[in-house]
């Protein structure tokens, strides 16, 4: 068997498994599933920049807020329906990432991650300051009546897992086909040696910046699917917390790999649930799991995945 | 190292992958066990849920730790009494981390894991807002403690209510006559920059205005300010009254910093209490409160008139005179707030005795009992005093106490009326389908 089919066999797997999940599992894994496929959307997005393009940003939440307000802000000003308002959130993303990744991508390394950082906590404040329309930290709810996408009531436990999952296969097959094309191989080779793929003739700049347009808007898509399918929007979700998650999931995953976000989005998750369920010292044993799976699978779960069993692992 | 000892190496690395899986697969067999347990006796032996959402850590932690407190005083005098219909209460708590995101999966998880009759106990506004709509959806009865406006203002939905503790619109709109007939008429307020302080911004100025008053300066401090020297100089000349609801980690710094500016020959001060809920008053840098006043929920220190009910709710909680708990003296409670706890498990105990309470299929009786309810005499059971409950805004209305800072405690000078804390309902929730 090809790498390639058996790579199309294992995504194939996953949905087809998650498409079972919601007939198998007990309701609340069923609703956590959907929170995990949207979250996990995010780290797709991130991954891109950071585990195909080497670019670590520490302002991804910035991206996020950019979709979840867009989508929310038309909705509850601009009176529009799920499918407008939903595309507004892509086309903040898209506007806010082009227009940072222009400044930033100026940067390169430490100052990078930094610059993203100060960006984003820019977008926070930006939210708090805009308090009257935004309503700040405390934000506002999306009524179900304004989450009806094509007569599908996104309120609904079934039809919100299937909205979902769609749009977490929808973004698994854009990444997998994004990283066999060239635009998507050139990020890997910039990932691998810059300088060199700068000196085989290919515009490093051009293809940075495609890179932040596409990890944004994939952010902002996840950001305004999460507001409609949850109902909604907050400041809570542009703080540096949001930032930093994305990282995690990926490393915990596998950076560079298509289902290690997903893997680690469902991995810190489950993590949490259980231990603060235990003890109020909950982040403290997250924090000694982290650190475990650091020492024992630095490569994140599907990197080891890759690195032991399966080479094939896109 | 040797081949062999690589070939060792990675065994043991699996090993403890494996082993770690196991573990993980044996907690989370654990965790999924509450929904599927089922209790052998008949249906009406089994404990009557309550999800307990708690702020045990992120910023709301200090009031979650008295909410807690609170919480398990009142099921423990409920379940003394009898329970609730017969049953007892089991309160399960899950920790939100004061986060929205996390509290509407607390919320799922009370009700589609641990099968929770509903859920209650929430604070921060933001967290309210986030998990609200997943209680409608998932229609269990959602029982907040916020003191936000949100549920009044017809933000959220038929299945959240707040009947243990009025919102800030109704607290604002009752102290506002106080301010201006007592204090000055020419106001400066100062308050942080987000939707809290811009709530009291908004409903305080309205309310002064309609009281006589002017609020001649509004001044809005950016949540993320550390040092407050440099907004002192835009408070105005004229100002007869300044207005504060700084909260957070600085407004120690903040009250330290204001006494510095102004020495001696400040104007009245009236500040609301959540600047300092959980802060010993006799705290270095505070002194300079002596003289001013402040909004309480409940006074947090036992007055000359105490009523027996006041009595009964600190004994049973474990807080004493001053205010803090019995077993430590400088653990200070949250006093204004957490009797809304107390209030609220009370309210819920009649609901579900008015309906008649028996399992899940009885949720929307127990909306419906809620909603029939209006005024609730002051009691053991509403130690802070009495209360009226709005069945279509899902909002209690109740009295306000405005206490001034003498020889490091606060003693009441004036309790606000029932009636001056209402407004025109904005929303009528009554017409939602449940």
């Amino acid at each position: 068997m090809t790498p390639t089919a058996k790579a199309f066999l294992l995504h194939g797997g996953l949905v087809l498994a998650l498409v079972a999940g919601h007939f198998i599992l007990p309701e609340y894994h069923q609703g956590n599933l959907a929170r995990i496929m949207a979250l996990a959307v995010y780290a797709m997005g991130y991954n891109v920049l950071f585990g195909y393009s080497g670019l670590l940003s520490l302002g991804h939440a910035m991206f996020f807020s950019a979709g979840m307000y867009g989508m929310g802000l038309s909705v509850q000003h601009l009176g529009f329906g799920a499918g407008p308002a939903f595309v507004c959130g892509i086309l903040a993303g898209v506007v806010l990432a082009t227009a940072v990744g222009v400044l930033a991508l100026r940067t390169t390394g430490v100052a990078f991650m930094i610059v993203t950082l100060m960006f984003s906590q820019a977008v926070f404040l930006t939210i708090l300051y805009f308090t009257p329309w935004t309503r700040g930290d405390e934000g506002f709810v999306i009524q179900p009546v304004d989450r009806m996408l094509f007569g599908i009531d996104l309120s609904d436990a079934t039809y919100r897992y299937f909205a979902a999952l769609v749009l977490f296969a929808i973004v698994m097959l854009a990444t997998s086909r994004l990283i066999q094309a060239p635009f998507g191989r050139v990020l890997i080779a910039i990932r691998e040696n810059e300088e060199r793929t700068r000196m085989l003739g290919y515009d490093v700049y051009r293809h940075k910046l495609g890179a932040v347009i596409l990890s944004g808007t994939i952010s902002a898509v996840s950001g305004a699917a999460y507001g409609l399918l949850f109902g909604y929007v907050g400041a809570s979700f542009a703080s540096v917390q949001y930032s930093i998650l994305p990282l995690l999931w990926v490393l915990l995953g596998g950076a560079g790999t298509i289902v290690g976000p997903f893997l680690g989005t469902l991995f810190m998750f489950y993590l949490i649930d259980l231990t603060s369920s235990i003890t109020t010292a909950y982040m403290l044993l997250a924090g000694a799991a982290l650190v475990l799976l650091t020492l024992f699978a630095p490569e994140g779960l599907a990197g080891s995945f890759r690195r032991r069993l399966a080479p094939w692992l896109p | 190292m040797t081949t062999n000892d690589k070939k060792d190496l990675l065994a043991t690395r699996r090993d403890i992958l494996k082993g770690a899986a196991a573990g993980a697969g044996a907690l989370a067999a654990t965790s999924a066990l509450p929904g599927f347990v089922r209790y052998a006796q008949a249906q009406s032996s089994e404990p009557i849920k309550i999800g307990f959402q708690v702020h045990r850590t992120g910023i709301g932690a200090a009031y979650g730790r008295w909410y807690d407190r609170v919480t398990t005083a009142a099921a423990k005098l409920i379940n003394d009494g009898g329970g609730i219909n017969g049953r007892p209460v089991e309160i399960i708590a899950e920790d939100d981390g004061t986060d929205p995101k996390r509290g509407a999966e607390v919320v799922e998880k009370f009700a589609s894991q641990h099968k929770c009759d509903i859920a209650y106990g929430t604070l921060f506004s933001h967290v309210v807002m986030g998990s609200a709509p997943r209680a409608g959806e998932l229609k269990i009865p959602y029982f907040v403690v916020s003191e936000g406006h949100h549920v009044a203002s017809g933000a959220l939905n038929r299945y959240t209510l707040q009947p243990g503790i009025c919102d800030v619109k109704s607290q604002v709109k009752s102290m506002a006559p106080f301010v201006t007939q007592n204090l000055g008429k020419k106001v400066t307020m100062i308050f942080p920059d987000y939707a809290f302080g811009h709530d009291h911004r908004d409903f305080f100025s309205a309310a002064v205005e309609a009281n006589g008053g002017q609020i001649i300066e509004k001044i809005a401090i950016p949540p993320t300010e550390t040092s407050f020297t440099r907004y002192f100089p835009k408070i105005p000349r004229e100002t007869e009254v300044i207005y504060h609801v700084m909260v957070g980690p600085a407004v120690l710094t903040f009250v330290k910093e204001m006494g510095e500016f102004y020495g001696p020959n400040k104007p009245q001060i009236f500040g609301f209490i959540d600047s300092l809920e959980a802060v010993d008053l006799n705290s270095p840098g505070l002194e300079f409160l002596d003289g001013t006043y402040f909004w309480e929920g409940m006074p947090r220190y036992a007055q000359a008139d105490q009523t027996p009910y006041d009595k009964f709710y600190r004994d049973h909680v474990g807080v004493d005179g001053n205010g803090a708990s019995t077993a430590d003296a400088k653990d200070v409670s949250t006093y204004a707030h957490m009797f809304g706890c107390w209030e609220t498990l009370f309210v819920i105990k009649a609901g579900m005795e008015a309906a008649g309470y028996q399992g899940t299929g009885d949720r929307t009786k127990l909306i419906e009992a809620v909603e029939a309810m209006t005024d609730m005499a002051q009691s053991n059971e509403h130690p802070q005093g009495a209360k009226r409950f709005n069945g279509k805004t899902h909002q209690v209305f109740g009295p306000q106490y405005i206490s001034k800072v003498e020889g490091g405690k606060l003693v009441v000078q004036h309790q606000t009326s029932i009636e001056d804390g209402l407004y025109d309902d904005e929303v009528d929730y009554t017409t939602q389908a449940l």
